[in-house]
């Protein structure tokens, strides 16, 4: 009797039966993961990670993210669980979470597994896998319906900066440079910046064959000549400097953007945020292009 | 008598012969040189054969690539290594030590540390942005090598004692390498920005660093060819050194200055550039008898050789993509020592 009102409740709730008998994931390490119910007690160990399952409406049910974790506001007050390489096993443990979600490249995985914590890795590198996390994380969390809202609204807004960008500029395409870390990293084609980038009609003079971070030799920039230039503020001070750099027409004509740290966080974390991250990026090329 | 004037002549002989040894190196050295800075001009981001075209035919862009990059960059790089090359020479007499390398005063973990502050800083508030842009990372190199040399000499008491010296500079070595460290992990987001400078670069070298690093290899090198006989005295020990009438506190103070400043000057304008300090003497000395004299002038002509190929090479092998020198000259300067090992237990 009391098993039947259970599945009642339950069904009323609109929980899936998974979590009545418990359920199996595959994550991106190609790893089973069974979990017993929907996962309430959490530990993130990635911003983009937090901000998925905030965006999905569990903020409630985090326990701690990394240290990183800095949107929304409220994930601020969590404790701190290391970051990517020194990840704090021992805080982790005593929060005994259900779940912890982390990226396919952290260590710490096997340490997890060995003291018997369910770890969930996630392939977070790149635009496609935005949606590919969301409707994961929505599966794993029991909100399989809000994951494909929250994929629907990502795509539209993306494509909606993406056609005003393009359109804005009335068929001409940028030529653009960001560098990721001076000196000298560039996003290449093949980033997830440079994803962003080619989303909004610009075209990188970096190409694909470098792959996604290549640390390129100066001159290569010169010898490109970009229309847009994207640097860090630190280096937007003494980009002029370098060796030759002050014949590129982006600096000659100032077409240099730079992000302060918060905007700089929405183009660099492959997340929910995806919109304001190209957004800004497109405010910066709307105003700087020629 | 008769044996003496023997031995003299055969002394004075053995001097004509090593200096026409050396001739023939220093003239093969400069030769090496045109040859290194003349490919250069050739190789880059482009194919050498658009390169020659740009030579043979330049326009605006590719003459500030030429001329405003390609060419500083490989006289940067040769001014660098010739610098570190000095500095080596001098620190294995000061310390007499072949072991010892321009950065064993812990200027290049001050220097790393300089790097990590003003980075940090940078990120963290307009204030430190502004000090960053004023100062930049060369600047802060420059600063924490100088501070971390002043330092080891504080903790040894002087410059009196080898033994306390060598001490203290591993003690602040280590000691500002785990400051750094404790940094980096409280800001993973400047790592790469470090690595960088922690691998050495040659890729922003201006013609106002190449002419700075010339200027300062004129200042170092005059008085340490002048202070060469001192060095040769240190190397039969400090007892015969001062029986000779030599100022130890003067000499060793006057060339540890000389190794501080031509490191931190290498160090904050291409980084941290390993085994060229190390290598360069000792490619000199396993080719040439020479004294001290002979080799404060042949190990910077050795030591701007070395780092101008590897800085070709850098450039070269992953083009248009470069390779950080420092790990250039990591794998040659490596395998050398390796192959001179190998050599002298064969030779048992």
């Amino acid at each position: 009797m009391f098993e039947w009102a259970c599945v009642i409740v339950a069904l009323f709730l609109g929980a899936p039966a998974a979590q009545a008998a418990g359920f199996v994931v595959r994550d991106d390490l190609d790893r089973s993961v069974t979990l017993a119910r929907y996962p309430q007690r959490i530990v993130t160990l990635l911003p983009s990670l937090t901000e998925t399952i905030c965006a999905l409406g569990a903020c409630g049910r985090l326990v701690a993210t990394d240290n990183y974790s800095d949107w929304p506001p409220q994930v601020k007050a969590l404790p701190k669980a290391g970051g990517i390489d020194d990840a704090e096993i021992e805080l982790i443990v005593s929060l005994r979470p259900d779940l912890v979600l982390l990226s396919r490249s952290q260590r710490i995985t096997g340490r997890l597994h060995d003291l018997g914590l369910a770890s969930f890795a996630l392939n977070t590198d790149s635009y496609p896998e935005i949606a590919h996390t969301v409707t994961v994380i929505g599966d794993i969390l029991g909100l399989p319906d809000r994951a494909k809202r929250l994929n629907e609204s990502i795509s539209e807004e993306v494509q909606a900066i993406s056609a005003r960008a393009i359109a804005r500029r009335h068929g001409h395409v940028p030529t653009v440079y960001f560098e990721v870390d001076g000196p000298p990293y560039a996003a290449g084609p093949s980033s997830y910046i440079g994803e962003l980038l080619g989303l909004l009609g610009a075209r990188n003079i970096v190409t694909a064959d470098l792959g996604p971070f290549p640390p390129l030799n100066p001159e290569y920039v010169v010898r490109h000549d970009p229309d847009v230039i994207f640097v860090s503020p630190s280096e937007a001070a003494h980009v002029a400097d370098r060796p030759g750099w002050d014949r590129i027409r982006a600096i000659r004509e100032h077409r240099v953007c730079s992000f302060i740290p918060a905007v700089r966080d929405t183009i660099v974390r492959p997340g929910p945020r995806v919109a304001q991250g190209m957004q800004a990026i497109a405010d910066c090329l709307a105003q700087v292009s020629p | 008598m008769l044996r003496h004037a023997v031995a003299d002549l055969g002394a004075e002989r053995f001097e004509c012969a090593a200096s026409g040894r050396l001739g023939t190196w220093l003239v093969c050295c400069v030769g090496v040189t045109m040859l290194l800075t003349a490919i250069s001009l050739l190789v880059g981001t482009t194919s050498i054969e658009e390169s020659w075209k740009w030579l043979l035919s330049p326009d605006a862009k590719s003459s500030v690539v030429l001329w405003q990059i390609r060419l500083p960059r490989t006289v940067g790089a040769w001014f660098a290594g010739a610098l570190l090359g000095l500095a080596g020479a001098v620190a294995q007499g000061v310390f007499r030590n072949p072991l010892a390398e321009p950065y064993l005063l812990g200027t290049a973990s001050g220097a790393a540390l300089g790097v990590t502050v003003c980075l940090m800083a940078a990120d963290a508030s307009v204030g430190g942005l502004a000090l960053m842009g004023q100062i930049g990372v060369t600047g802060a190199a420059c600063i924490g090598a100088c501070a971390a040399t002043l330092l080891t000499v504080t903790l040894s008491r002087g410059v009196l004692q080898t033994a306390s010296l060598l001490l203290s500079g591993i003690v602040t070595a280590f000691l500002l390498s785990a400051v750094t460290s404790l940094l980096l992990l409280t800001k993973p987001e400047i790592w790469r920005e470090m690595q960088t400078f922690l691998l050495g670069t040659t890729s922003f070298i201006s013609w106002s660093s190449a002419i700075l690093l010339g200027i300062v290899l004129c200042i170092c090198i005059v008085p340490a060819v002048l202070l060469s006989r001192g060095l040769d005295a240190l190397t039969l020990g400090e007892d015969t050194a001062q029986s000779l009438g030599l100022s130890l506190p003067w000499l060793r103070l006057t060339l540890l200055g000389i190794v501080a400043l031509a490191t931190s000057t290498s160090v904050g304008q291409v980084g941290i550039v390993g085994f060229v300090g190390l290598v360069a003497p000792h490619l000199v000395r396993e080719t040439l008898s020479v004294n001290h004299r002979q080799l404060l002038i042949a190990a910077p002509l050795g030591g701007g050789a070395l780092l101008q190929a590897a800085d070709l090479v850098s450039r070269w092998i992953i083009r248009p993509a470069e390779l950080p020198v420092g790990a250039v000259t990591a794998c040659v300067g490596g395998s050398y020592l390796v192959f001179l090992l190998w050599r002298r237990s064969r030779d048992g």
